[in-house]
């Protein structure tokens, strides 16, 4: 294991990816994550990788999807207003069952909204704005480590899934800094691995008809593209079942359960501190996959337990899956701001006092 | 009384280094350190000239440094806090010609940040001014002293100004301890003989590393992390 150095998310997040195994990168330049194609310009060509600065974020998704189907691991990262842009080639990645990873360091919307750190995007990256039916497992970090983590074990999950996998950091977690330890440069694959692990991929396999690939989202028959669309599905309900991931703590006898993800789920952790200082039993339900949402975390909470609060950077859109999680066993509220403002831990203390003393 | 830092024995101080190397924490800790002390001219003022990184800027600390008495010269865009947009108010040449105003100037990081320095060009005489260099050990692009000397040797090539001092900013947050701080002090020293520079001083953050464990080092400068909520560094 590597010693600690001290990174900011952006830069981290770039290098895990090349350790990670991704020797493609396209991108345009977004803020707050315009550190990113910056590090992998200088990067990746040194170290046998492909960079290309496309001409929008349309041209990134489509030379991701190029790449992606001639097998080639690759990584792109955008800001909310540009990975809104690339929905549609979210949907045809989906289609074709192409891996790619993603990265959004998210901001305030709606539009162009602003550049400070946003929530906001949960249902464009749960929900998807792409057409179809169509999933992608989402992870979102709460720290540059975990980031730094799960960006590593990403193209693996991908190319386990042929499926593009998005991470979800909102911008703090880009701009911030932390000291991190680098996990170990995993070997790009070269075109015999490629060849050998993914029949699917576009290799170029000669004349020969046999082995020949084809990566497509058209099909025109209606029973050929359900038949498509129920294998897709039959995937992504084994993909509920083993890419859910959360952490929770203080379940069992507390008083309020906040539900927060990202560094929302940092600054709420101060604020159960605070509420514990003035004796208040609060408890945490940190969802780590937003899709799959984590419902099962929510049968552990106690029945003596009084509110559920998701705590959200937006005007509340993972409040819903916490509604389906709760089912009706206790009242849901929401904290938020939006913006691009983050709340204090302290506001976030008071507004659950508040919303306990009118239930 | 002990000292924190070697004089700041001209009026204006720019203050560069790496991105990421803590320039903008230096900044208002010396702005804060100064305020409300007989700091040699009758105003003092923090200019922040980073115009690359979106969030972490000096000016946002306006409120805190504007009640301890230091003017905030920056955007020009005086409350829009978060714009992004590369534009320096004109007022910024006030303190820099105004001869009885301390001036520290928090610069942007790297070359490409220290390049706006040159439109200020003109008020940077050898005689009004000193140059520090900001080193963070812990970074990956100047954790050893090729690469440490590289920035900085970048940073003068684009401005012009000799970096004469240097300022040993290693840590690690709230991780940090003081083998931390030594093992960048002996990067610091190395960069300071091989180059012909000063070591102005050795910071610690305050909450984390005791001053006596530092014992030795000539000018040990605590840092209080003001640009740093407390819940950034809550444990995962």
């Amino acid at each position: 294991m590597s010693e600690k150095v001290l990174m900011k998310g952006n830069e981290a997040f770039a290098e895990a990816a090349i350790r990670g195994g991704c020797r493609f990168y396209f991108g345009y330049p977004i803020t707050p994550q315009s550190e990113i194609p910056e590090y992998m310009s200088r990067e990746l060509p040194k170290r046998g990788g492909t960079f290309l600065q496309a001409e929008s974020e349309l041209g990134a998704i489509n030379a991701a999807y190029g790449a992606g189907a001639a097998g080639g691991n690759v990584f792109i990262s955008s800001s909310s207003p540009g990975i809104a842009l690339m929905q549609e080639g979210v949907s045809f990645l989906c289609s074709a069952e192409v891996p790619v990873v993603m990265l959004n360091v998210s901001r305030g919307g709606p539009g162009i909204g602003g550049i400070q750190p946003g929530q906001a995007d949960y249902y464009q990256v749960t929900r998807g704005g792409g057409n179809g039916d169509y999933r992608v497992p989402v992870f979102a970090p709460s720290s540059i480590q975990e980031g730094v983590d799960l960006i590593y074990e990403a193209p693996v999950l991908a190319d386990e899934w042929r499926n593009p996998i998005m991470l979800l950091a909102d911008g703090m977690l880009g701009q911030m800094m932390e000291p991190v330890v680098l996990p170990e440069q995993r070997p790009f694959a070269e075109s015999a691995d490629i060849r050998a692990k993914k029949p699917w991929a576009l290799k170029g396999y000669g004349d020969s008809d046999k082995n020949k690939a084809v990566v497509k989202s058209l099909r025109m028959q209606p029973d050929d593209l359900e038949a498509h669309v129920e294998k897709l599905f039959a995937k992504y309900r084994e993909a509920e079942k083993a890419l859910v991931r959360w952490e929770s703590e203080g379940l069992e006898d507390a008083d309020v359960v906040f539900v927060a993800f990202g560094t929302v789920a940092r600054l709420t952790k101060e604020a159960i501190e605070i509420l514990a200082s003035q004796g208040v039993k609060a408890g945490l339900i940190r969802p780590i996959s937003l899709w799959p949402f984590p419902y099962q975390a929510f049968d552990e909470i106690s029945p003596k337990t009084k509110v559920v609060i998701s705590t959200e950077l937006s005007m509340g859109q993972m409040i819903e899956d916490v509604k389906v999680g709760v089912n009706g066993r206790y009242p849901v509220e929401l904290i938020h701001r939006t913006g691009g403002i983050v709340p204090t831990s302290l506001e976030v203390a008071e507004k659950a006092r508040e919303i306990l003393a009118k239930i | 009384m002990e000292r924190y830092i070697r004089p700041l024995d001209r009026r204006i101080t720019v203050i560069c280094g790496h991105y990421g190397s803590g320039k903008t924490e230096l900044a208002v800790n010396l702005a804060m350190m100064l305020a409300g002390t007989d700091h040699g001219y009758e105003r003092l003022a923090v200019v922040d000239l980073d115009i690359i990184n979106p969030y972490f800027r000096s000016r946002e600390q306006r409120k805190l440094l504007e009640d301890a008495g230091v003017g905030v010269y920056g955007s020009a865009y005086r409350g829009e806090i978060t714009a992004e947009l590369p534009a320096l108010g004109a007022d910024i040449r006030a303190p820099l010609e105004d001869a009885d105003c301390r001036v520290l100037i928090d610069a942007g990081g790297n070359d490409s940040g220290a390049i706006v320095l040159n439109q200020f060009g003109k008020y940077f005489t050898p005689e009004n001014t000193r140059m520090l260099a900001v080193v963070n050990a812990n970074r990956p692009d100047t954790r050893d002293f090729a690469g440490a000397v590289e920035q900085i040797a970048a940073i003068e090539a684009v401005t012009g100004l000799k970096a004469e001092g240097i300022v040993n900013n290693t840590h690690l947050l709230r991780e940090t301890d003081a083998a931390t701080i030594l093992k960048g002090h002996r990067l610091c020293e190395e960069i300071c003989e091989k180059t012909g520079r000063v070591l102005w001083c050795d910071c610690y953050p305050e909450p984390v590393v005791r001053r006596e464990e530092l014992e030795g080092l000539p000018y040990r400068m605590p840092l209080k992390l003001y640009m740093r909520p407390t819940w950034l560094d809550v444990k995962i």
